[in-house]
């Protein structure tokens, strides 16, 4: 009782007039930059982090929640009706979600996708109301090797099985952790990596370099591919759903969201796999077989759920861990951080106001998504018709002011430009973005945990592997790494039945889930998509 | 010898591509259709999809008018587009469609059909919706 009531809390700090307003906007930002492709959830809050910072945390919090539902829900919208992913996780979406539209049900498949999302991410919540308070208290249980260990972890998961290069992967996350080493050492004070620069002794400020990252290196990437054949939108009324597409859809939503909850959970968590294991359980189960392929509402349903409740999902080790799983979970903790508030497993017990109405938010979010999407879903489709230059144009104006305001220091605009040039690098040359922006968030907690366990220990290594925990997590960690070589050598000893299994175990769910991580689904349909807007973001 | 028409599908891009083509049966001359963007939206409801484009150009082969259909996306907007193309082909006319503009909205739009009326080295005709 002491979660619901702590839950009501929320909903009374939370339904106040402003911070409703706040919440509406997040939503109404969330949805406009979820239909642009190219501009995701993660890049909104971090140029709106500089002009948060003058608002009340719970608000500035509401608002971000509201951004990222919004960005889930609107996401869909574009897949449907263009062709186009708007975001990463409703790549899946696209395949049959445009086929219905293209068959003249985008009505139908707006309807699920919107109904599915908003069932889907209530029940997420729920879930996370009910698995964030176990997970702390297991979570306060533990000491800094194991903390140490999850969070290596949740670095190499996200870097190994997201992306589609592992090279990639960690050549970005090593750019992440050099990022985040400049600065003074912690412990004994010395400069590192500063060049002598004073200004570089604080250490690069986190909004800067997330700003930097996903605005400007966006920015100069779309600016550097701005031309291409327009697309024609399909057009579209009210959404609605006919009494058989109710029967048809809520079974994939609640297996869609079955499947994204607990991989939005995990470390390596991410919206790609679930939204792919729920196509694929749909494609199986349907009593329509015929219609896969031509546009099957069960295709929309199960992938949008999923994904929105992997989006819940994340949530929970961000708030009851301060692990963030993917870029838009990141740049929120970069948002405690910036407020002062210290992420982790105190973060429940030490700001309880705050974090039970940013989760009464998200139930209060949903709802509004569900009300500004359903009637709304034409005009929403217009934003694609808005010139990219200007669109990118108040992008690097925004950043550039959001770099400014942080510090009022024009040393930072250099940090920008620079940072902004390497994001668009990696770009051009397909490093993803997300594991550098967990290196430098992560990054110096990181250490810390690992500075304590050896002064712990005094400077013994086995300290490391001092708790049972880490050891487990060690294992893990070696599996994670070990898998595509194992995975390898199994398939060339045996290549007929490797094969054979791989094709099976696509159909067998659960199961499924090592092997298809392996080769990312999102792969596919991304590659032939052809947007360059996004590549970058797509990752994210 | 050749004649251009810019074509947007409104009624005044339609009314234009009629005018145009009974010019071009009545002066046996080629047709050329220019349908630009500057290809800086993601959705522009000016450029003429492949679907459209063939009803179009099934039209003009019924009516026997030897055509040219130009969709450059060059990040040039219409106005130059027809223009470059009345250069490259030799146009000895230009058939566009007007539309009624308030004084303001010129002002902060511009008119296309302003910039090839001023610049055009041959006759440009004007049509209008309905006519």
């Amino acid at each position: 009782m002491d979660i619901l009531s702590s839950l009501m809390d929320g909903f009374a700090t939370a339904l106040t007039p402003m911070n409703l307003l706040y919440a509406l906007i997040g939503v109404l930002l969330g949805t406009a930059v979820g239909v642009l492709p190219g501009i995701g959830p993660a890049m909104t809050v971090a140029l709106l982090l500089p002009v948060t910072s003058v608002l009340e945390p719970t608000s500035a919090f509401i608002m971000f929640a509201g951004i990222y539902y919004g960005g889930m829900f609107g996401g869909s919208t574009t897949s449907i009706l263009l062709n186009t992913p708007g975001e990463s996780s409703s790549v899946i979406t696209a395949i049959e979600g445009n086929l219905m539209a293209k068959a003249g049900k985008a009505a139908q498949a707006l309807a699920t996708a919107a109904i599915g999302s908003f069932v889907a991410g209530t029940i997420g919540t729920a879930l996370l109301v009910v698995f964030a308070p176990i997970v702390v208290q297991f979570a306060v249980s533990l000491g800094s090797p194991s903390y140490f260990a999850i969070m290596v972890l949740a670095l190499l998961a996200v870097t190994a099985v997201l992306g589609s290069s592992r090279l990639r992967g960690f050549a970005s996350l090593g750019l992440g952790l050099a990022i985040g080493l400049v600065g003074l050492d912690i412990v004994s004070g010395q400069a590192r990596l500063t060049f002598g620069l004073p200004l570089l002794a604080d250490g690069l400020d986190v909004v800067v370099v997330a700003v930097a990252i996903f605005a400007v290196g966006e920015a100069l990437w779309v600016a550097a591919h701005l031309r291409r054949t327009p697309l024609q939108i399909i057009p579209v009324g009210r959404p609605f759903m006919g009494k058989q597409d109710w029967k048809r859809s809520w079974k994939p939503w609640l297996r869609g969201t079955a499947y994204g909850f607990p991989f939005g959970a995990l470390p390596a968590g991410g919206a790609e796999i679930p939204t792919f294991l729920s196509y694929v359980t749909e494609k199986r189960l349907t009593k329509h077989p015929e219609e896969f392929g031509k546009g099957a509402i069960e295709g929309v349903a199960g992938p949008e759920a999923a994904n929105n409740a992997a989006a819940a999902g994340t949530l929970t080790p961000m708030l009851a861990l301060g692990l963030p799983t993917n870029a838009t979970a990141a740049v929120m903790l970069a948002a405690f951080v910036q407020f002062g508030i210290q992420p982790g497993p105190l973060l429940f017990e030490n700001e309880g106001p705050l974090v039970w109405a940013l989760i009464a938010s998200l139930f209060i979010g949903n709802f509004l998504l569900l009300l500004v999407n359903l009637p709304l879903a034409p005009v929403w489709a217009k934003l694609l018709r808005l010139p990219r230059p200007y669109l990118y144009a108040g992008i690097l104006f925004f950043a550039t002011l959001g770099a400014y305001s942080v510090n009022l220091q024009a040393f930072d605009l250099v940090i920008l430009l620079v940072l902004g040039t390497l994001g668009f690098m990696m770009r051009r040359y397909g490093l993803p973005v997300l594991p550098l922006i967990l290196g430098v968030i992560l990054g110096p907690r990181l250490e810390k945990q690992l500075r304590q366990t050896l002064q712990l220990s005094a400077g013994d290594v086995s300290g490391l592997w001092s708790e049972p925990i880490a050891i487990v997590v060690y294992i893990i960690v070696a599996l994670v790494l070990l898998w595509p070589l194992l995975f390898k050598a199994w398939r060339r000893a045996r290549p007929r039945t490797a094969a054979a299994v791989a094709g099976g175990t696509v159909a067998g769910g659960p199961a499924a889930a090592g092997s298809t991580a392996d080769r990312p689904p999102a792969d596919g349909p991304t590659a032939s998509d052809a947007t360059p807007a996004n590549h970058g973001q797509e990752k994210s | 010898m050749s004649i251009i028409v810019g074509y947007v599908p409104t009624p005044e891009g339609a009314a234009a591509l009629n005018r145009a083509i009974s010019e071009a049966q009545k002066n046996q001359s080629r047709l050329v259709i220019v349908n630009s963007s500057r290809g800086d939206a993601l959705v522009d409801k000016r450029y003429v999809q492949a679907e459209d484009l063939t009803a179009v150009t099934q039209r003009l082969e019924k009516e026997g008018v030897e055509h040219l259909v130009l969709q450059p996306v060059r990040g040039n907007d219409a106005a130059n587009e027809v223009l470059d193309a009345a250069e490259e082909y030799q146009a000895d006319l230009i058939v566009i469609g007007l539309r009624k503009r308030t004084p303001v909205g010129k002002l902060i739009m511009g008119s296309t059909a302003q910039q090839i009326l001023l610049e055009a080295s041959c006759p440009v005709l004007a049509v209008k919706a309905g006519a």
